[in-house]
């Protein structure tokens, strides 16, 4: 007689719990297509720039661990995660060394401070970018032309200025990006180019398709909030619609706004992060499209060409309040709690 | 103080005390902000003045004296003798008493906030000669290219700004242009990366050149009048 | 009131104390307006910490003078008379003096008004003790804000513009970061500030702790406790 063996087991039945350094993987995963294209596309420098904010991002984490006398948490990927998007954000011709100190600020600044990762009420990718907009206004909005036949052999002129010298001018390479050349020149570019990414721009922001297909990976392994991008570039399309509606030669159109600058990739990689939006269903809306609207009004009547960076981070500040506002009411508890 | 108890306390002080010792102390603060605002005013015009004589002076090439006049309806006339309110301006004279032009405040929308300018026009070559930014909150390194940009000053060391033939506005707008592709009589270079304040200093210069010029076409032979000729016009 | 305040003779601690023990600025956290807004060069720093030492000293030597004759009900709105009345005064001298730091400093001349230190000292120093003790205690607190206010002017004007007090350090390619200039500049640098002080207390604490405990158990709970502030 055999003993009989059943497993007891009390609910929920999970075959296998998801853990956050499996999720922070797969993100990884699902950006390398996207740095790839950057780096076919860019060359070498955009390489170089993924590299060293990656290094800057992982390396800041371990010293922090280090001084706070935490455990490692650079396995987690989540630093690995920070670099990448970091140096997807930045304009390929970005130095080098500013690129690492915006790394360095991004961790220590924008996660470390709130205590690591879970706690950060912004998204310290984000956090470094904003700091390099405001440290180096000049570096940071020079963009140089995509597919240069040199760009294999040769790093860009300023890509390896000395740390905290002034970088080389890239006059011969610059170009103006689509969102540029449509605030400063009036210059439409063809939705088309924009879909592939065959135009100018952050390093790894122009292929709104190739980010699109990274994302429904995230999504088909259910790693990601789908509604997220979805909110984001549907408040975008209302916003630059009803824009486009009531002026079509004052604004560009709607396509044109949702394929254009990072829009694509903060609305699926950074508007998406889990620590800094909201939980609850129709919070998410909420977030994603107030995203959207603020990357329209600060494209349209703002003073910089490209609002996705700080529609992004208001949203993340705003999420505590939406998840406050839209938290669902306990069946039979009255008509709305006060806030 | 809150540990002493209630008893203890001492009484409230009459309210007459307390009337007089704020008006004694009001009194004396009054006394003293009024003698010093009386000491330093003459310090402050001074400055004041100074500041902007150095202003005027810089931004029309070549005048040593600058002299103060009033644009009314009726005319241009020295500020002393000016009959009713009017638009100040400020000529500039060189060392021979020659007219060498007029200095005029612009004002408009920059990025960060309001952008006054003050720049010099000289009639006899009918163009723009200097510029200066009086007040900016433009951000530092960017904005404020407008000021320390040598390439983007250099635009106002001669830039055309004549009338049209029915001397009502001028021949051709005065606009910002792409950094390096100045052609057209009028057009500035703009700077890479402070589009908007160099455009708001070329909207600003157009908008004030445009309606004050045309004003004070008519009026040049009259500042014009070397300093000691004006000088025998007043003693008559 | 056990001791009379009056009577206390001046110790190097009535000076010192405002320019380590309780600073102004990285201890008392006070008067953090002008700290943020006009420390985005030494030079703007010097002034404001000059024309707050003066206010803070005119106005509590004038306080320490009168505290025997305001009564207590209408104490802090005489405070506010006279230290209006000095700021005023300075608003006036600066601009006599020199056309360039007042527009510099702008509105934040007039805003040493509220600068809470200056209360605050007025209402917990000045108002108790003698007018030596408070002339002491009044200059080192000036000297305490002021160096607090160069120590940021100083990060901020040397990252920012790569200079100090105007002349160039770093040389001609330099790289200025120009976020230093602005406010953003202003909460990083005052916040890098606070974490080194925050530090060297936490390790002079530490020290003291492990020395007090070294007699009895050799020193084992040397840092037990810092987390318990």
């Amino acid at each position: 007689m055999s003993a009989l063996h059943i497993k007891l087991k009390t609910s929920p039945h999970l075959i296998q719990a998801v853990s956050v350094e499996q999720i922070m993987r797969n993100v990884v995963y699902a950006l390398l297509p996207v740095c790839a294209f950057a780096v076919w596309h860019f060359g070498i420098s955009a390489l170089a720039l993924l590299v060293t904010t990656t290094a800057a991002c992982v390396g800041t984490e371990r010293v922090i661990n280090l001084l706070s006398g935490k455990p490692s948490t650079v396995t987690d990927f989540s630093a690995v995660i920070t670099g990448l998007l970091l140096a997807l954000t930045l304009p390929p011709a970005f130095p080098l060394w500013m690129a690492a100190v915006s790394g360095i600020i991004g961790i220590a600044l924008g996660k470390a401070m709130f205590g690591g990762l879970g706690y950060n009420l912004f998204n310290p990718a984000l956090i470094g970018r904003a700091f390099a907009q405001g440290a180096f206004p000049g570096a940071i909005s020079t963009w140089t032309l995509p597919g240069h036949p040199d760009r294999f052999v040769e790093f860009l002129p300023s890509t390896l200025a000395i740390p905290f010298t002034r970088p080389e001018s890239v006059d011969g390479w610059t170009s103006a990006t689509p969102l540029t050349a449509w605030k400063f020149q009036g210059v439409d570019t063809p939705s088309m180019e924009l879909f592939t990414g065959m135009v100018a721009g952050s390093v790894g922001e122009t292929s709104a398709l190739l980010i699109l297909g990274c994302g429904l990976y995230l999504v088909a392994r259910r790693m990601m909030n789908w509604h997220i991008p979805a909110a984001v570039l549907s408040g975008a399309f209302i916003t630059a619609g009803v824009c486009y509606l009531i002026d079509p030669n004052a604004y560009p159109t709607p396509w044109f706004v949702v394929l254009s600058g990072g829009l694509m990739l903060g609305a699926v990689f950074m508007a998406s992060d889990m620590v800094a939006s909201p939980v609850t269903r129709s919070g998410v809306w909420l977030y994603g499209l107030l995203i959207g609207f603020l990357t329209v009004i600060i494209r349209f009547f703002g003073g910089l060409p490209e609002g996705v960076m700080y529609a992004i981070l208001l949203g993340n500040a705003a999420s505590p309040l939406i998840e406050r506002i839209t938290q669902p009411r306990p069946y039979g508890t009255g008509r709305r709690r006060p806030l | 103080m809150s540990s002493v108890p209630i008893a203890q306390r001492p009484k409230p002080t009459a309210s007459h005390k307390l009337i007089a010792t704020l008006g004694l102390i009001s009194l004396c603060s009054g006394l003293l902000v009024v003698s010093v605002f009386e000491f330093t005013k003459p310090y402050i015009a001074e400055n004041q003045r100074r500041a902007l004589e150095a202003a005027v002076l810089q931004v029309i090439p070549g005048a040593v004296e600058r002299r103060e006049f009033i644009l009314t309806p009726q005319g241009v006339w020295p500020r002393q003798d000016a009959p009713a309110e009017g638009r100040l301006i400020h000529a500039g004279f060189d060392a021979q008493g020659q007219f060498k032009g007029v200095a005029l405040q612009a004002a408009g929308r920059g990025y960060a906030d309001v952008i006054r300018i003050l720049y010099g026009y000289n009639p006899a070559c009918e163009c723009i000669v200097g510029m200066m930014v009086l007040e900016s909150r433009e951000t530092p390194g960017l904005g404020d290219k407008i000021e320390t940009d040598q390439n983007f000053t250099a635009n106002f060391r001669n830039l055309s700004a004549a009338l049209n033939a029915e001397r009502t506005g001028l021949a051709h707008e005065i606009i910002t242009v792409r950094p390096g592709s100045r052609q057209a009589p009028g057009e500035i270079d703009g700077i890479t990366g402070a589009t908007v304040s160099a455009n708001a200093i070329g909207r600003m210069l157009n908008e004030s050149a445009q309606v004050w010029l045309p004003m004070l076409a008519p009026h040049w032979s009259a500042l014009s009048l070397p300093v000691g000729a004006e000088e025998a016009m007043d003693g008559d | 009131m056990a001791i009379k305040p009056d009577t206390q003779p001046i110790t190097p601690d009535t000076f010192l104390s405002g320019i380590w023990r309780e600073n102004p600025v990285f201890v008392m956290l006070l008067g953090m307006c002008p700290v943020l807004a006009v420390t985005n060069s030494v030079a703007n720093a010097l002034a404001m910490g000059l024309a707050t030492t003066f206010v803070l000293l005119c106005s509590n030597a004038l306080v320490s003078l009168l505290r025997r004759q305001i009564p207590k009900e209408v104490r802090i709105a005489a405070y506010i008379i006279i230290i209006a009345t000095f700021v005023t005064v300075v608003d006036y001298l600066i601009h006599a003096i020199s056309l360039e730091v007042y527009d510099a400093l702008g509105a934040f001349i007039q805003l040493i008004v509220v600068n809470c230190m200056i209360l605050g000292r007025a209402e917990a120093f000045a108002s108790r003790n003698r007018l030596s003790n408070t002339l002491v205690n009044s200059l080192g607190m000036g000297i305490g804000f002021t160096i607090a206010l160069l120590c940021l002017g100083s990060v901020r004007e040397l990252l920012g513009a790569g200079a100090l007090l105007g002349y160039p350090i770093f040389g001609q390619s330099f790289e200025p970061w120009i976020i230093m200039l602005l406010p953003p500049g202003g909460f990083f640098v005052l916040a890098a500030w606070l974490l080194l002080f925050a530090w060297l207390k936490e390790s002079q604490q530490r020290r003291k702790q492990a020395a007090a405990a070294a007699p009895q158990n050799g020193g084992k709970l040397g840092g037990a406790s810092i987390h318990a502030r």
